[in-house]
């Protein structure tokens, strides 16, 4: 008994190909499941239920005007609120890594504050600061700025929420630049702003990119943060996920699915342009 | 361009890194700092530099005080040990770099930075490597792109932090011999930095030996060898063979080994007897002037001379002594692992109490 187990083991062993780490089918098999369970059959069934209608009917509810002034809003909202995080969450990013001070722990645990805390809770809050009488927006009203009920509210909702994207996908990247390539580019008498502009950028390139296309994607689809504070009047302040949530309160679910794939459309999308255009950029740092 | 260091004392929080240290560097010299890690050596190297700025103490370079001189003014060019290319950015990217960067006044036009670019290239024999990215490069390659990057802007001092260390025994040869080679035709002054004391003696013109933040000897690679002046830079430079014993009237004596000490001298208590490899004979009965019993426990036939490692009978050393003897000896001696023999000193170098320099005794003359 005890041979012949052994004498597989070793046959096993000298097979080609044979894998040094054990459990490779398992584990696959078992992410495979979860894929197919948690993201790829709700999203079929996404699909399903707008395939009740015909493409004359979807074609007409994902361009009704109400619904298209819902996606520019968005789109827009979702874009200054991206690059205005590209910018503020590399710099924090920044501070976090290259700099110690005093609180640093607890300013780098705040970081994650947007995505722990309920995006509702977020959206109460910020509504009530940014209000004519709140905290900034008493201020904000004085230079003539509104930002409650307003676009500028949904761009401020949005950024809050998805700033720790940015954040955490730099700040490892970050870490890991080896100060010497800085170094090295003053010694040859490099500006500051040289050595920030060709060689800091350009490693962080990629990972600020990736930052900021998850936050604009996770702004495309923010909901809970921005409703409170947007206002939510039609062609002006309504975002896409609430024409969602409008026609599932109609009980029109054929018609909020169809308005959803959109979204999720626009979201695999973007996300595969990144994948694509990162991929062939890292390709040349592996030297491949 | 010379470098003076007059009185650099560098300190990381508590830890004092440089204690007080001076320091000439003549123009047109490659010199190496050498010392173990945590020595400072790095450090002293990053000062000279600008990249790293000491409390206290000035730095000239020709004469001309650059303490306070930003590490872009200083043109100094600098190798890093792990090449720092950029690596988002070609070969000729990354040479071309320095010269890009320069003030707009200064700055060479597109054709002639391809061009110099071209000469670097060549001389470091690299240029069909111009259009690869540096992960493509072997170690080696990347290092000698780096050396071309560092000259690329034509400075007069060129530094290096262990520009070898991270690469293979026989590539580090090669390079050491190509960078001899190169500083003898552009004479700049070069200063580098390694832990290597063989890399240190054959590359350099003079070698500034460092321990714990200080310079133990400065000297010629020669001189550094022959006349060691502390224990420090006995024990650092190749292997050496210590008897630790008590004087007592011209004579130290452990355990069952003892040595007649030559000459006159009024010295005794504890002393150690430091010897080279090279400065003992090994026979097989004891001399009269030295009873060193010791045991072969390894031979090594590989080189120039064959090393036997020796255990000390009857008496004890830290560390196994070393001997060297020619192969013409060891084919007519024939010794086997195991055997017995004794250790014969010609030359040695005595420490005692008394004294921090060695004295010099000599057996053969007597």
């Amino acid at each position: 008994m005890s041979t012949s187990l052994a004498g597989s083991t070793s046959a096993d062993r000298n097979k080609p190909g044979k894998r040094v780490l054990p459990g490779f089918a398992l584990s696959l098999g078992i992410s495979l499941l979860f894929i197919g369970l948690v993201l790829l059959l709700p999203l079929t069934g996404l699909i399903m239920q707008t395939s009740g209608m015909s493409w004359a009917e979807y074609w007409a509810v994902i361009t009704d005007e109400r619904v298209v002034a819902s996606y520019k809003v968005t789109l827009w909202a979702a874009a200054i609120a991206s690059v205005f995080n590209g910018i503020v969450g590399l710099l924090m990013a920044w501070v976090l890594v290259r700099y110690d001070f005093w609180g640093k722990r607890l300013v780098d645990a705040l970081m994650d504050l947007p995505f722990a805390l309920p995006t509702a809770v977020a959206g109460i809050t910020l509504a009530a600061l940014f209000s004519e009488g709140g905290w900034y927006g008493q201020f904000l009203t004085e230079l003539g700025i509104k930002v409650a009920f307003t676009p500028l509210g949904i761009v401020i909702a949005m950024s809050f929420t998805s700033l720790p994207f940015v954040v955490r996908t730099v700040q490892p990247v970050l870490e890991d630049l080896p100060t010497e390539d800085e170094e090295a580019a003053v010694s040859m008498g490099a500006s500051d702003w040289t050595v920030f502009r060709r060689i800091l950028f350009p490693s962080l390139w990629p990972a600020l990119m990736t930052g900021v296309a998850l936050s604009f994607t996770r702004s495309l689809g923010e909901f809970g943060a921005v409703i409170f504070i947007a206002g939510n009047m039609p062609y002006v302040s309504e975002i896409t996920s609430l024409m969602i949530f409008v026609r599932l309160q109609e009980y029109d679910y054929a018609a909020a699915s169809a308005i959803a794939s959109v979204v999720l459309m626009a979201s695999l999308l973007l996300l595969l342009v990144i994948n694509l255009w990162q991929a062939r950029y890292l390709r040349r740092l592996q030297g491949r | 361009m010379s470098i003076r260091l007059e009185g650099i004392n560098k300190y990381f929080g508590q830890f004092q890194a440089l204690k007080d240290i001076s320091l000439d560097i003549p123009d047109g010299q490659l010199t190496g700092l050498l010392g173990p890690s945590g020595s400072g050596k790095t450090t002293l190297l990053r000062i000279i530099a600008g990249l790293e700025s000491a409390e206290q103490g000035r730095i000239l370079f020709h004469g001309e005080d650059v303490t306070d001189l930003h590490v872009r003014d200083r043109r100094v060019g600098f190798v890093f040990q792990h090449y720092a290319l950029f690596r988002h950015m070609t070969v000729a990217q990354n040479i071309a770099f320095g010269l890009e960067v320069m003030p707009k006044a200064q700055r060479p036009g597109a054709a002639e930075i391809r061009k110099q670019v071209g000469e670097l290239l060549d001389m470091v024999q690299l240029a069909h490597l111009a259009s690869r990215y540096p992960a493509q490069l072997s170690g080696g390659q990347k290092q000698r792109i780096a050396l071309a990057r560092a000259l690329a802007m034509k400075p007069e001092i060129l530094l290096l932090d262990e520009p070898f260390g991270a690469l293979d025994a026989k590539v580090r040869k090669d390079l050491r011999r190509w960078l001899r080679a190169l500083h003898d035709e552009l004479h700049f002054t070069s200063v580098f930095v390694t832990h290597d004391q063989e890399e240190a003696l054959e590359l350099s013109d003079s070698v500034v030996v460092m321990s714990a933040g200080k310079v133990e000897q400065v000297g010629g690679p020669q001189a550094l060898y022959a006349q060691p002046e502390s224990r420090f830079v006995f024990d650092f430079l190749g292997h050496v063979n210590v008897l630790d014993g008590q004087l007592a009237q011209q004579r130290m004596t452990q355990g069952d080994a003892w040595v007649q000490l030559p000459g006159m001298l009024e010295c005794s208590g504890e002393a150690q007897l430091y010897l080279r490899p090279h400065e003992v004979r090994l026979q097989d009965c004891p001399a009269p002037h030295a009873n060193l019993p010791l045991r072969i426990e390894s031979i090594s036939l590989i080189g120039a001379e064959v090393r036997l490692e020796l255990a000390p009978c009857g008496w004890v050393a830290q560390e196994p002594w070393e001997v060297g003897i020619s192969h013409v000896e060891f084919n007519r001696w024939q010794p086997q692992r195991g055997d017995r023999c004794y250790a014969v000193p010609d030359v040695g170098h005595l420490f005692d109490v008394q004294q921090a320099r060695p004295r010099t005794l000599s057996w053969v003359n007597d």
